[in-house]
């Protein structure tokens, strides 16, 4: 029998707030553990927590951006739990009436085809404290500290409309590019800003009703949730056709091991007893707040991609990485402003560029060239001062000297020559010094002919314009 | 509605306590007791009303995103039953 599996993710999103989403801790990463932490995020008995303005406001973006219908009431609930990095015992949370809802959000798979994926609510909550366990670190202990405790999480919950790890995968990326671009979280899943829980289950492909699912958790990377879920899948379909029965667990991701485990098989653990929460009165997002919201909104991956197609004539695989990150989209965007030739703009921007911020692994934030300098670099190609290889040259010179490529090539005198008599002469001498191979060329073996405008650009330093190099060669060889 | 012995020994589950078949037997007793009491609601028809979170009418009650600073360290850990460093230290709590 074929199976097909049935996938839906719920995501959680840190947000990038200045302060904690019921008091006004700072949410700086890496601080002194517990050192970002007053007695409403410690749990004290009688404090009051007050709802942070701007995570309703980010929360909302989101909501907008996938599409969905932002309720004009909401509010927050209990969510009751025993855990050490919760010092309330319960996570302030939303269950009936989230902020956002009936979304959708649309991915683009390997084959260049779209797929529309539901999201069913996004909702506000806090986060937990963080629990080290590391034995050489902790002993026999336990340590932990409640920095992270309070900080401002969206969780997006999808529809089960995913059929694939890689559909998995796809959507993840395009949810990050979307918190990136509305610049409401970083987006980073291996420093956990970003992450990612999954419900699994398979079914006999046609046949329309549920398998039971599995919860699988702990998948830290992008590509983690490829492999768990491939795992989980696989597990499941094994145990179906030798006769067995999935059970409805959660299972805990081990990367290292490349196996998903069981993680908690008590079902009251599960029984959170929600309830409304008292401390904080009902959230009404008038209409006049969301349109100001929604005027903020820049311009979204899709959208950029397919304006980026259609101004530019790019590709659409240009276009899908040039949008990648809105950082990257502006850059690419500054440097053809300036340069007639966009596909030259973007062959750079996805080649020399994003070759050097792998390989530092740096932003292009942090790129020395700026998107003036690179413009400046490919009009001295289009104006023919210099070869496209020469330009390579000037690249990796610009990248240390923060100069403009003009200056470089001036500096270095790699001007490329294109005065005729000046390669004429190059190429009379080399055909003198190379007699065999011009009897070989004159004797039909025309592959020489490479051999020949070699020793001219060696005789240059490259400078030489091979567009004439080929012409005056091909004339001189006629002779 | 009665409370039965092993609903006792959920909720006991839940809330992390442990008692003694004694007094999970009193137990379901006055909780069974206290929601006979509060079963004379259901006297009322209220399929036309919505559930009540809240008794006042506010709304909206935010605060701008601003950091206005945290307890000093040693506040935050002074009623701490056990320290490492900074850390709060607790029990393993997984194997």
């Amino acid at each position: 029998m074929k199976y097909e599996a049935v996938i839906g993710l719920e995501v959680h999103a840190q947000l990038l707030t200045d302060s904690k989403i019921f008091c006004g801790c700072s949410t700086q990463f890496g601080g002194e553990p517990n050192a970002q932490t007053c007695p409403v995020c410690l749990g004290m008995p009688g404090v009051l927590p007050v709802l942070n303005e701007r995570a309703v406001e980010f929360a909302v973006k989101m909501g907008l951006a996938t599409h969905c219908k932002i309720a004009s009431f909401s509010r927050f609930a209990r969510k009751n739990y025993f855990y050490p990095d919760l010092p309330k015992g319960y996570q302030i949370s939303q269950y009936e009436s989230p902020l956002c809802h009936d979304g959708y959000v649309d991915i683009e798979l390997e084959d260049g085809t779209r797929k529309r994926v539901g999201i069913i609510r996004i909702h506000l909550e806090e986060d937990a404290g963080k629990s080290i366990h590391d034995p050489a670190l902790a002993g026999e202990d336990t340590l932990v500290d409640l920095n992270r405790c309070g900080v401002p999480l969206i969780e997006i919950v999808s529809a089960p409309d995913l059929r694939s790890p890689q559909e998995a995968h796809a959507y993840l990326v395009r949810l990050k590019q979307l918190v990136t671009y509305l610049g409401i979280c970083d987006g980073n899943m291996e420093e956990g800003s970003l992450r990612c829980d999954a419900n699994v289950s398979v079914r006999p492909v046609g046949s329309r009703g549920l398998g039971v699912k599995t919860e699988v958790k702990n998948m830290n990377s992008f590509r983690n949730v490829e492999r768990a879920l491939t795992f989980e899948i696989n597990r499941q379909i094994q145990l179906l056709e030798s006769g067995g029965e999935v059970v409805q667990e959660t299972l805990l991701w081990d990367a290292g091991a490349g196996v998903a485990r069981p993680m908690r098989s008590k079902e009251e653990a599960h029984d959170y007893r929600y309830f409304p929460e008292p401390d904080l009165v009902p959230m009404v997002v008038e209409s006049a707040w969301i349109e100001k919201i929604r005027q903020s909104l820049p311009e979204l991956p899709l959208a950029r991609k397919e304006r980026l197609m259609r101004q530019y004539q790019l590709p659409a695989y240009d276009a899908g990485i040039l949008t990648m990150t809105r950082e990257l989209a502006d850059y690419y965007e500054a440097v053809a402003q300036k340069c007639r030739d966009y596909k030259l703009a973007s062959n750079w921007v996805m080649g020399e560029v994003l070759r050097v911020l792998n390989e530092r692994k740096i932003d292009i934030n942090q790129f020395p060239i700026s998107a003036h300098r690179l413009s400046g670099l490919l009009n001295l190609i289009l104006d023919e001062t210099i070869s496209s290889k020469i330009a390579k040259t000037v690249f990796e010179e610009m990248l240390t000297s923060g100069e403009d490529a003009a200056a470089i090539v001036q500096r270095k005198g790699l001007a490329q020559v294109t005065d005729r008599a000046a390669i004429e002469a190059i190429v009379v001498k080399v055909l003198q010094e190379n007699p065999k191979q011009v009897e070989q060329y004159r004797s039909g073996k025309e592959k020489v002919f490479g051999y020949f405008v070699g020793q001219v650009m060696r005789a240059t330093r490259g400078k030489a314009n091979p567009g004439l190099v080929n012409e005056i060669l091909k004339e001189k060889l006629r002779e | 509605m009665a409370i039965t012995i092993e609903q006792v020994e959920h909720i006991a589950r839940l809330a992390k306590l442990e008692f003694t078949e004694e007094e999970k037997q009193r137990i379901s007793r006055e909780l069974s007791r206290i929601l006979e009491y509060v079963e004379k609601l259901n006297e009322l028809d209220t399929s036309r009303v919505e559930p009540l979170s809240h008794t006042t009418e506010m709304t909206n009650v935010m605060r701008p995103d601003t950091v206005t600073g945290s307890l000093p360290l040693a506040a935050v850990l002074n009623n701490a039953p056990s320290r490492q460093g900074n850390f709060f230290k607790v029990p393993k709590v997984v194997k």
